[in-house]
């Protein structure tokens, strides 16, 4: 059963539609998985996320959600979907429980009666539930809009970017949030700037400039990867950079944390690699095969 | 040490009862590039805001290139550079106003603003887009302009706050290599950050947890001392005993 399905949706903006956003899209998203949509600011996460949330019409193709249409069934798809938008929405002059009440409220429904959906979350908020939300640190409020999205028990959750500019520790906690939600059956259309958070998810779109570079599972992603992959290191990591630019063997080669990864045009450049760094007798140089993580997939499309 | 661009001695700010900055201490050599790290809330903004001058400490002592965080915020003002991902650049102008509005704001002559943009639309190869606003500029573009402009004035030191948030993992690179040129020109560097690949590439790093700084050292170093094999471990194993929860 497919939960999102996407089909050659495209949008513009201007007045003569010279800004593409979205260029000829098409996904499907499973019943009960997670699925990431990941990729750089101005992508077109956030259009692509407004036109299947109902807010915003797409110029051409068609979308549904839960088998009905975004156009024709906006009304009812608003009733059985939860949206957090990236950009913080609630009230600010509400405390934390009328802001809860209020769109418990809204969806004809209250706390008590969809308490265990949202408990493990709310209750790390629950102390500070007399605080206006304005109020609240960016973990907090990221917390009660997750809450807020979910109190109508919704059966697909939009989240754009919820992780963007929250620490290393913070993100990790909320996938595992998000993880416990789809244990309870809910579908996840989750998008991140975050290249490391696509293992995460049961399957990613990898989208750049408003087209969609790949779909795949994460790990089948990295197996798409065609060129071997390896890492170096040195005392001068810029010189070695510099040097490694000029090999003729070498398609691309980039900084990537301690070391840099040396993307190879073929498996013979592997032996030349090596001999390389054995007559660099002035600087050592370590090297070390890598298997490529989806930051290197990423790079690798963007330079097809 | 003559060659300390920050120092900072027990620096110190509350707000009521909150401890946001909890006797911080630590220097910044001049040319380095330095990494502030820390959870949401770990008080990284409250140092930053002291050490560029807009904000008085509590307590403690800390100079900025020379200039004293109490009574001289003037001089500091004047004498680095700062860039956020939030606000850098004025979107409504085109590339070359916004360069000379920094600028004139510096108080640099106008031989100086026109010499300089030159040579910045020159290195950043955008001479075609001078006169087009920085809105419709690609974000990794806008980043790399913005960081420019911020050392628009050759300052001695740099704060940047988490400049590549957001931005393509090819344009995140060419940034990085612009902040190596910059500093290889001597400009100090001082960087927050929440990709922990880029924690790699600084000469050291702190990391803030609840208001203190818990960790100073080389990358390197601080992976051996928490038994760690990347930063992101490093960092994981220091936040996680924050007890705070706030931003």
């Amino acid at each position: 059963m497919q939960s999102i399905v996407v089909k050659n949706i495209s949008k513009s903006y201007g007045k003569k539609g010279e800004i593409a956003a979205l260029h000829d899209i098409s996904f499907e998203v499973e019943t009960g998985s997670l699925f990431g949509i990941i990729g750089p600011d101005g992508a077109g996460k956030t259009t692509l996320f407004r036109i299947l949330t109902t807010l915003l019409l797409a110029d051409k193709g068609t979308a549904t959600v839960e088998g009905m249409d975004v156009v024709l069934s906006f009304k009812e798809i608003r009733k059985r979907i939860g949206y957090m938008p990236g950009k913080f929405s609630l009230y600010p002059d509400l405390s934390v429980e009328e802001n809860l009440n209020f769109f418990a409220t809204i969806f004809n429904t209250s706390i008590e009666e969809n308490y265990d959906l949202i408990k493990d979350i709310y209750v790390q908020i629950e102390p500070f539930k007399k605080r206006k939300a304005g109020k609240l640190s960016g973990g907090m409020k990221q917390k009660l809009a997750l809450s807020c999205a979910l109190i109508h028990r919704p059966e697909v959750l939009f989240l754009d970017e919820p992780t963007t500019g929250v620490d290393a520790v913070s993100r990790k906690e909320f996938w595992e949030m998000l993880k416990g939600l789809k244990a309870q059956g809910i579908t996840i259309l989750v998008s991140t700037p975050y290249m490391d958070e696509a293992s995460l998810c049961d399957k990613v779109a990898l989208i750049q400039k408003g087209q969609i570079l790949t779909i795949n599972t994460p790990q089948g992603i990295v197996d798409e990867f065609e060129y071997p992959l390896w890492a170096a290191k040195s005392a001068n990591m810029l010189q070695l950079l510099n040097n490694l630019k000029n090999l003729p063997y070498i398609k691309d080669v980039y900084p990537f944390g301690e070391y840099h990864h040396i993307v190879l045009q073929s498996a013979e450049g592997v032996e030349l690699l090596k001999k390389y760094v054995a007559s660099q007798t002035a600087e050592k140089i370590e090297i070390l095969k890598v298997v490529p993580n989806i930051e290197d997939c990423f790079i690798g499309f963007m330079n097809k | 040490m003559s060659s300390s661009i920050i120092t900072a001695d027990k620096l110190t700010k509350t707000f009521g009862d909150f401890k946001a900055v909890d006797q911080i201490s630590f220097e910044v050599t001049k040319g380095e590039i330095f990494g502030f790290l820390g959870a949401n809330g770990a008080g990284k903004t409250t140092a930053m805001r002291m050490l560029c001058g807009l904000s008085l400490p509590t307590s403690g002592k800390a100079t900025v290139a020379g200039f004293d965080v109490y009574e001289e915020t003037e001089k500091i003002k004047q004498n680095i550079g700062y860039m956020s991902q939030k606000f850098s650049l004025y979107e409504d102008l085109t590339v070359k106003e916004n360069m000379r509005f920094y600028g004139g704001i510096y108080g640099m002559s106008n031989k100086y603003i026109k010499t300089k943009t030159a040579e910045i639309l020159s290195q950043l190869h955008i001479q075609k887009e001078e006169n087009v606003l920085v809105k419709s500029l690609p974000l990794g573009w806008k980043q790399k302009l913005a960081f420019s402009v911020a050392i628009f004035h050759e300052p001695s030191i740099v704060f940047l706050d988490e400049p590549t948030g957001g931005v393509d993992p090819v344009a995140r690179r060419e940034f990085w290599n612009m902040i190596y040129q910059a500093a290889a020109e001597g400009i100090t560097i001082f960087v927050t950050t929440h990709y922990m690949d880029e924690a790699e590439y600084c000469n050291r790093v702190s990391i803030m947890v609840d208001g203190k700084i818990e960790a100073l050292d080389a990358p390197t170093a601080l992976k051996i001392k928490y038994q760690a094999k990347s930063m992101d471990e490093v960092f994981l194993k220091l936040a996680r005993k924050a007890v705070r929860n706030a931003d």
